[in-house]
């Protein structure tokens, strides 16, 4: 009986020794959480989550302070990464937050910008160019789609529009055996 | 429009179960010669039941059924269960064992590609598990049997296990070489003596060995007609026939001989057959080596040391249990890679 | 000298129908009255265009120049005047339209006045720098830019030079009737190559179902100074794949993340050859190539094609399609694609047009399962193991792929014709490649966006930061002032004043635009442009 108890005792532990010196050992440096969940989202920096850009928006699933489910420019994909990432169950996307629409940019209407560079203090990556009471323009390959520029205009001369299929950018297809017309 | 390439060159999947089927019969024809036409019954009962039963999964899984139906992949399982069953084995036995082969290990797993195991193994393992007595029961070879059943005879006793008057079941049943070699060993006979029983042939079973022949002619078709690669047979019967030799060099009074393990149960027919089913097996070159070569080692022990005299079907399970392993870490070298 | 030849990995024996188109000899093909000049052929940049609509140009004139270093030159084909510059249907498979020049034919067909090189006596470096202005690209479908290729590689240098005319794939034989008819020429860009990169060795590659090419081939060899061995090779699809091939002549695998020069390799296309000697010793840029017309057509054949001439004409010229033609491929039938409409124009990477028909190319039957029998893998030239690869792709697992080395596949289509269950593998393949090519750039500019938008916030902070210093200076400043002489600080004032308003207005005239530092040169163009557009308007305003 006291064997026993001695013999568990010690195996206790040994085993508790173990995980202590693993715990020590093989620490994980830093919080890289944040990290990896901004490395995720699509930088979009729309704010259409909530959030003010997608770092904090990152922060917050972080801290478990908001849902995986608000980003609507990285859709269903990036939600369901982020669930595999955080190791929970993917959920259907939160409408309230928006939906997810095809990747467009903002172009300005310059006939009708009248230069009040408000846009410019919108855009989150400093995308579009310009002075005061200078017409503005966009520079489509650094703009997000984020549509921020969109509502400050006071003259609504910035509209966003889809990114078209070319050459440069087509994509090859998931395969679907289409059965050849016999003629 | 459709997408290149625009020619192919296959050998459609239902060529390749067909010619595996072709080199099935040379075989059969022997298996009739040397145990009676009752293989026929069950071979039979086995095609029937499959395709009955694939037909029902495929509908009620909501699949096309006919494309899946003519791959004749259902009759190569149902073939070779019938014909790692003892003949005369009951109508049950047969309808059960191509049940679970059909139904379990292959269309609950998604069907033609998607199994796991070789069907037609586990529907023989769950059979030699659960009915081990009849799964023994092999009938006497007709060279030396003093009574010979007719075809009517075999029949009914299928479907209704009744033996003409006056035949017991003793006179036409025997031990297999394989079981005989285990009894005698364990009752310390030589090996000398053991090997005069009238169930061993000239170097396998008696009667056995002339279908062995057969199935070794019909899978040396398959290699010349490139439906299996020369990987798995050579491999298989290479590990058989190098662990047996080695154990027969150091003891030949304990351990027989390589062509004996060569020459008796499923080991021809697991080398060509069951071995070197696609789906369940590895699919790089190295990795059938390992895999075929591991079959053959395992078989011998489980026929030396296990409780089974043959130990083919498990030998093929276990090693199917490996498969990913065995793929995963025999990748080959990659044009204009370094060996990684 | 005999040398063993490497025995390629894989590889299948399509029928060849090779005979059909043969027969012939090179002919011509009447210009087409319309001729379309797609930017985007060749692989890189998009060229820039130098000329404007209504604009008359010679035949071998500059239309777009190369931008950047892997970009090539696109020229006219003929005499005539430029119609349009506007998104045109191009023999792409997408079959999506491309910005494309379109010139309309003079009929006289008048050369600009050729230039050629004295390339004996120009420094190497210089010769190379010369070939942006050809337009030449590798001609065997590829379409790289040659001039990339030729670029001498200092010390490390290419050893063995080879010259590609395994021409594989089954129905083309533009190759073959080029090395039958115009070897000469062959081997004297191939002596220019020589004196351009100063290999150690030339082989001459050509497969050995093609006994007339490899005959006049070793006859103009033989005649040239230079030597280079004609080395026959067994016919076997992919062989003609330039890294396949180099490893048969050579015995050297080029490394998958390596460049076949990194190896001491170069491989150029019979054909790509034969433009060298064009441009450098006629002066001609290039303006035709040679097309090989088979398939469902009544008399199959070669032809010399002016570029941008329409697939119609071209038919036409090869007696029109039989009927039953159900669609047109381009390339050959392992790699080939179909094309979107019968007007889009011959480029330069066009080695062949097949009509095809349910006959010559019978639909495959419906895909079935994959049973894992790996004769993908054995006909994988690069080893790799399709199976696993389809699995990946199938479930789009993209990074299990890559793994997997999926970039490595050159989509060749052996492990398509051997599949037993029809499976479209190949498909499947270039599905995950392009999914993953478009998820990298997706993350790159994400990463772009993220950088831009963490400097615009420390940017935001800093002008708060230095607005409150400038408060405080400010406010310190006051102060000090209010402690000395009034009079003093009263004539202080009124020139500070006077500096402010001064600078105000100059600024005004100047008025720098925000954030335009830092950005990239299109963008800085594009401001340009966009200024220059508002100056117009506003004079515009002006007058009325």
């Amino acid at each position: 009986m006291l064997a026993a108890v001695l013999v568990m005792l010690v195996l206790a532990l040994m085993l508790g020794l173990v995980l202590g010196y693993s715990a020590i050992r093989f620490k994980v440096e830093g919080d890289p959480l944040v990290g990896k969940i901004d490395a995720i989202l699509p930088q979009t920096q729309c704010g259409q989550c909530g959030y003010p850009g997608c770092k904090p928006y990152a922060t917050a699933i972080a801290n478990g302070e908001a849902d995986i489910n608000q980003c609507p420019p990285g859709g269903e994909a990036g939600m369901r990464a982020l669930a595999d990432l955080l190791g929970v169950e993917p959920r259907p996307m939160n409408e309230e937050h928006g939906v997810s629409k095809p990747k467009s940019v903002a172009v300005i209407d310059e006939n009708v910008c009248i230069g009040c560079t408000l846009c410019i203090q919108a855009c989150p990556v400093d995308a579009i160019l310009g002075a005061a009471k200078h017409m503005h323009t966009v520079i489509a390959s650094e703009c997000t789609g984020c549509e921020l520029c969109v509502a400050p205009c006071p003259v609504d001369c910035i509209v966003m529009v889809p990114l078209q299929e070319s050459v440069a950018n087509w994509k090859w297809r998931y395969p679907v055996h289409t059965i050849k017309q016999v003629a | 429009m459709s997408t290149p390439p625009y020619v192919l060159g296959n050998t459609p999947v239902g060529t390749i179960m067909f010619k595996v089927l072709l080199a099935l019969v040379p075989g059969i024809v022997a298996y009739v010669w040397a145990f009676g036409s009752g293989i026929l019954i069950t071979l039979a009962l086995a095609s029937v039941t499959a395709l009955v039963s694939e037909a029902i999964m495929l509908k009620l899984r909501r699949r096309p059924i006919k494309p899946s139906l003519s791959d004749n992949s259902a009759l190569v399982t149902a073939w070779l269960l019938a014909l790692a069953l003892p003949p005369l084995a009951p109508w049950w036995l047969v309808v059960v064992g191509t049940l679970i082969a059909m139904v379990v290990a292959k269309q609950l797993y998604g069907g033609l590609g998607y199994n796991p195991f070789n069907p037609a193994m586990v529907g023989y393992a769950a059979l030699l598990i659960s009915f081990p007595v009849i799964m023994t029961q092999w009938p006497t070879p007709l060279e030396i049997a003093q009574i010979k059943l007719s075809f009517a005879d075999q029949l009914a006793y299928i479907f209704n296990r009744v033996l003409p008057d006056a035949v017991q079941l003793d006179a036409i049943s025997t031990a297999t070489p394989l079981d005989y070699l285990k009894t005698e060993l364990r009752l310390e006979h030589t090996m000398a003596d053991i090997h005069q029983a009238p169930v061993f042939g000239v170097f396998g079973a008696k009667g056995g060995e002339i279908v062995i022949t057969a199935y070794l002619l019909g899978g040396l078709y398959l290699m010349q007609q490139r439906i299996i690669s020369w990987h798995i047979p050579v491999a298989l019967l290479g590990g058989l026939a190098a662990i047996a030799g080695v154990f027969h060099l150091i003891d030949p009074q304990h351990y027989d001989s390589a062509l004996f393990h060569l020459f008796n149960g499923a080991a021809m027919l697991g080398a060509f057959f069951i071995a070197t089913d696609p789906v369940s097996g590895p699919t790089t070159p190295k990795g059938k080596l390992i895999f075929a070569a591991s079959i053959g080692m395992l078989t011998w022990v489980i026929r030396t040391w296990g409780g089974y005299p043959d130990g083919v079907a498990f030998a093929v399970l276990l090693m199917n249990l490996c498969v990913p392993l065995i793929d995963a870490h025999t990748q080959p070298r990659v044009f204009g890679h370094d060996k990684s | 000298m005999i040398s063993r030849l490497l025995k390629l990995n894989g590889g299948v024996h399509p029928p060849e129908h090779k005979l059909e188109s043969t027969s012939r000899g090179i002919a011509a093909v009447p210009l087409a009255q319309t001729l379309v000049l797609p930017l985007r052929q060749h692989v890189g940049n998009l060229p820039k265009i130098l000329v404007q609509p209504g604009e008359h140009v010679l035949k071998g004139q500059q239309l777009a120049e190369a931008v950047g270093s892997i970009s090539a030159a696109v020229h006219a084909p003929t005499s005539g005047v430029i119609v349009s510059i506007e998104d045109q249907l191009i023999p792409h498979p997408s079959g999506l339209p491309d910005v494309s020049i379109t010139l309309k034919a003079d009929g006289e067909d008048r050369w600009m006045e050729r230039k050629p090189v004295d390339w004996r006596n120009t420094e190497r470096l210089q010769l190379v720098a010369g070939l942006r202005e050809s337009g030449i690209v590798g001609m065997g479908g590829a379409a790289f830019p040659t001039q990339i290729k030729l670029r001498p590689g200092g010390g490390s240098g290419i050893k063995t030079l080879i010259i590609n005319g395994a021409e594989c794939e089954p129905y083309i034989t533009c190759d073959d009737v080029l090395m039958r008819e115009r070897a000469d020429e062959i081997v004297k860009g191939i002596v220019i190559a020589n004196y351009i990169l100063a290999p150690e060795r030339i082989i001459v590659g050509i497969e050995d179902n093609k006994p007339e090419a490899v005959q006049a081939m070793r006859e103009a060899c033989a005649k040239s100074d230079v030597r280079m061995d004609v080395i026959v090779v067994p016919t076997l699809y992919p062989s003609g794949d330039a890294r396949r091939l180099a490893a048969i002549l050579t015995g050297i695998e080029v490394p998958s993340d390596k460049r076949s020069s990194d190896a001491g390799l170069q491989v150029f296309n019979v054909a790509t050859m034969m433009a060298l000697y064009r441009y450098l010793e006629l002066g001609e840029t290039v303006v035709s190539r040679i097309v090989t017309v088979t398939g469902n057509v009544a008399r199959p054949g070669n032809f010399e094609v002016p570029l941008g001439t329409p697939m119609g004409t071209l038919l036409e010229a090869a007696g029109g399609t039989l009927p039953n033609t159900n669609e047109l491929i381009m390339g050959g039938p392992m790699m080939g694609f179909s094309l979107p409409s019968n007007d889009v124009p011959v480029i330069k990477a066009t080695n062949c047009i097949i009509a095809g028909a349910p006959l010559l190319f019978p639909a495959p039957p419906p895909a079935l399962a994959c049973i894992r029998c790996a004769r993908c893998a054995e006909a994988c030239p690069v080893s790799l193991q399709p199976q696993e690869l389809y699995w990946f792709a199938k479930s789009q697992n993209l990074e299990k792929a890559r793994e997997y080395n999926l970039f490595d596949c050159i989509e060749c289509g052996c492990c398509s014709y051997v599949c037993p269950s029809n499976i479209p593998l190949v498909q499947y393949y270039r599905f995950a490649k392009s999914e993953i090519i478009a998820q990298d750039k997706a993350k790159e500019a994400a990463n772009l966006a993220r950088e831009r938008n963490e400097f615009r916030l420390s940017r935001i902070e800093r002008e708060k930061q230095e607005r409150a210093a400038k408060h405080a200076q400010r406010a310190a400043g006051a102060k000090a002032e209010n402690a000395g002489d009034t009079s003093d600080a009263d004539e202080a004032k009124k020139v500070a004043i006077a500096a402010a308003m001064e600078r105000a207005k100059a600024q005004k005239e100047e008025a720098p635009p925000k954030n335009t530092d830092n950005i990239s040169e299109t963008a800085q163009a594009e401001i340009a442009a966009i200024d220059a557009r508002r100056a117009e308007q506003k004079n515009a305003e002006q007058e009325n």
